[in-house]
């Protein structure tokens, strides 16, 4: 290739004038609340805040000194995905870690608890876990994922010249600030809500940068169609934007503070909660990553998807349907009955487009089954759909209220989360890295297959004890609940069945740890591939230019 | 206004809503149109590179 120098540059344009302005007022906001903020959290917190700003600042200066980003129109912006890649190992290994951590702090409290050190008592850990795997690494890979497939299907470069990198950083600074507030103490106590008002408006400020980019990539497109990836990362942006938008609606106590009152209270405010939660999941978790399927199997499989006409159909009813079934979290609360049949109605309705996703990604494999055999790749995307279609079929049964009345509270409810997070979510985006490293370093596949193989059946079994280990310990301990003696009194104590929990909880920590386990191979894997020790391996991918093609 | 706005949802928005996703359903079913979603299912397919194409290096950003 010719001389990097010779790749036209941005220089210093007016984008760049308003993302150096973003940086330095958020730099200045943090000077002042480490200086005289409310309460002495702040003052901690916002030394990490200003940190990453200050940071943001010398790498701005950095680039514009040696001419701005590149923005050349011939080539697609690969060096974001790279990017993208290497933060999503990153945050998976990380996230994986912490949950592996807070498995066995409850498999042996006396062991793992310190109380010299409340950062890492369960209750600060188990939202970094939660954060970490969710919105760190499965943030990580829908940006990375999307900003590579919606250049791909349009054949248009990523707009926004330093755009997408203030989305990129951005988006690490927040996963940042959430975690070090949640070890801090930091938490407005919604679920998969917790960071507080602050970091909230930071990451408004970076999905708002996030949609326009995709828009913008969107509206320079030389492919007339927009193909269904496309439209799921959209369903995905704009609706995770308007779910965290509402949902962390608050007033701060002091503008210089960490704590805050949110606008609802009783049970608006968790109806709310759980409108976004649940959408967190359908629209984060279920979306997003069929964004990532709709492209990642046809491709890997070389075989267009099944129906076009059933992803276009099964969006539209994903979409329409998915929005409403939020209050099956609150069966027999104070929120009304009608509410909460209506949230059981509309969850059982998500079985047809769940199932129209699940048999479209399957199907696209017919007359290419033997791919499974032989490509461990393959077999994780599919496995992952099979993921898709048990936990989303579990699901509406979960939210019907009769089993729900047994279910809820229970670690089913864990086993049922982890089934669709480390099934569908950890597999579909395991198997887009393993496609995408290759692609995007030029390389002739990944460095070991034997590797990829042993990721997955590792991990595969990890799931499956994680899952039934929940399963048994999740019935049981509704069953133990709700048993009566002959007198009418309970059966047993709440410390009995806890009792008779522990060697599930034993068995669950050795799922999430065999899952951590295949997940370190894949990282030696990807870092191997990257350095370009790649001679002689069975992994083939078909080379992917970085060459814009024109369009059909 | 709550009442305003319920009985709104529940006749309006009711009737647009499945008025919209009727449309959808004519849109992917109509018959002419199955040409184009065979060429927008290939879209993914066809950026493949080509042998002439030039391959990209290690490329720095900034």
């Amino acid at each position: 290739m010719t001389a990097l120098a010779g790749r036209p540059k941005t220089g210093l344009d007016a984008n760049a004038m308003i993302v150096g302005g973003i940086l330095l007022l958020g730099a200045l906001w943090s000077l002042f609340a480490a200086a005289s903020g409310a309460d002495a959290n702040m003052r901690i917190h916002a030394w990490v805040i200003g940190l990453g700003f200050v940071l943001g600042l010398f790498g701005m200066v950095g680039v514009y000194s040696s001419g701005g980003v590149e923005r050349d129109p011939a080539q697609y912006n690969e060096t974001i995905v790279k990017y993208g890649v290497v933060a999503s190992m990153f945050w998976a290994i990380a996230g994986l870690l912490v949950g592996v951590i807070i498995a066995c702090q409850l498999a042996w409290p006396a062991l793992l608890s310190w109380d010299a050190l409340p950062q890492l008592n369960f209750g600060r850990l188990r939202p970094v876990h939660t954060s970490a795997v969710i919105f760190a690494f499965g943030g990580n890979v829908l940006i990375a994922t999307s900003f590579y497939v919606v250049q791909r299907t349009t054949r248009a470069r990523l707009a926004g010249g330093v755009w997408p990198w203030f989305v990129f950083w951005g988006y690490q600074l927040f996963i940042v600030v959430a975690a070090t507030g949640y070890l801090l103490g930091i938490t407005q106590s919604k679920e998969y809500a917790e960071p507080e008002w602050y970091a909230d408006l930071w990451l408004t400020i970076v999905w708002v940068a996030y949609l326009l980019v995709f828009l913008g990539t969107l509206a320079k497109r030389k492919e007339p169609h927009i193909y269904v990836a496309n439209w799921f990362y959209l369903a995905f942006i704009v609706t995770i934007a308007l779910l965290h938008v509402v949902n962390n609606l608050a007033m701060p106590v002091s503008f210089l503070g960490s704590r805050s009152y949110a606008a609802f209270s009783g049970v608006q405010d968790a109806l709310t909660q759980w409108w976004y939660g649940h959408n967190a999941v359908g629209f984060f978790l279920t979306a997003g990553f069929l964004a990532i399927m709709y492209y990642f199997i046809p491709k890997r499989a070389e075989r267009p998807v099944y129906s076009y006409r059933l992803s276009i159909i099964h969006f539209w009813a994903l979409i329409f349907i998915y929005i409403w079934a939020g209050p099956h979290h609150l069966h027999y609360t104070a929120l009304p009955e009608w509410a909460q049949t209506l949230g059981m109605t509309f969850s059982i309705m998500l079985w047809m487009p769940s199932w129209g996703g699940m048999i479209n990604g399957l199907m696209t494999l017919s007359g290419a089954w033997d791919k499974l055999r032989t490509d461990p790749v393959i077999r994780m995307l599919v496995v992952s759909v099979a993921f898709y279609g048990m936990s989303t079929f579990e699901g509406p049964v979960m939210s019907v209220r009769a089993v729900n009345s047994l279910s809820h509270y229970t670690d089913w409810t864990i086993g049922h989360v982890h089934s669709g997070a480390l099934g569908w979510v950890g597999f579909i985006s395991f198997g887009a890295i393993y496609c995408l490293v290759p692609w995007l370093w030029k390389r002739k596949g990944m460095f070991s297959r034997a590797l990829i193989e042993w990721h997955f059946w590792i991990a595969t079994l990890g799931i499956l004890l994680y899952i039934t280990s929940m399963w048994v310990s999740g019935i049981m301990q509704g069953l133990m609940w709700r048993s009566y003696d002959s007198l009418g009194f309970l059966e047993y104590s709440f410390v009995q069945t806890v009792e008779a929990m522990h060697p599930s909880y034993i068995i669950r920590a050795l799922g999430g740890l065999m899952y951590l386990v295949g997940a370190l191979l894949m990282a030696w894997n990807v870092y191997k591939t990257i350095k370009g020790d790649v001679a002689d391996t069975e992994d083939a991918v078909n080379p992917q230019s970085a060459a814009i093609q024109p369009a059909e | 206004m709550y009442e305003t706005l319920s009985s709104f949802a529940q006749t309006w928005g009711l009737i647009g809503f499945v008025a919209l996703f009727a449309g959808v359903l004519v849109y992917a079913l109509w018959p002419k149109n199955q040409d184009k979603f065979d060429d927008a299912a290939r879209v993914p397919l066809e950026d493949d590179a080509r042998p002439d194409a030039a391959s990209a290096t290690e490329d720095k950003h900034g």
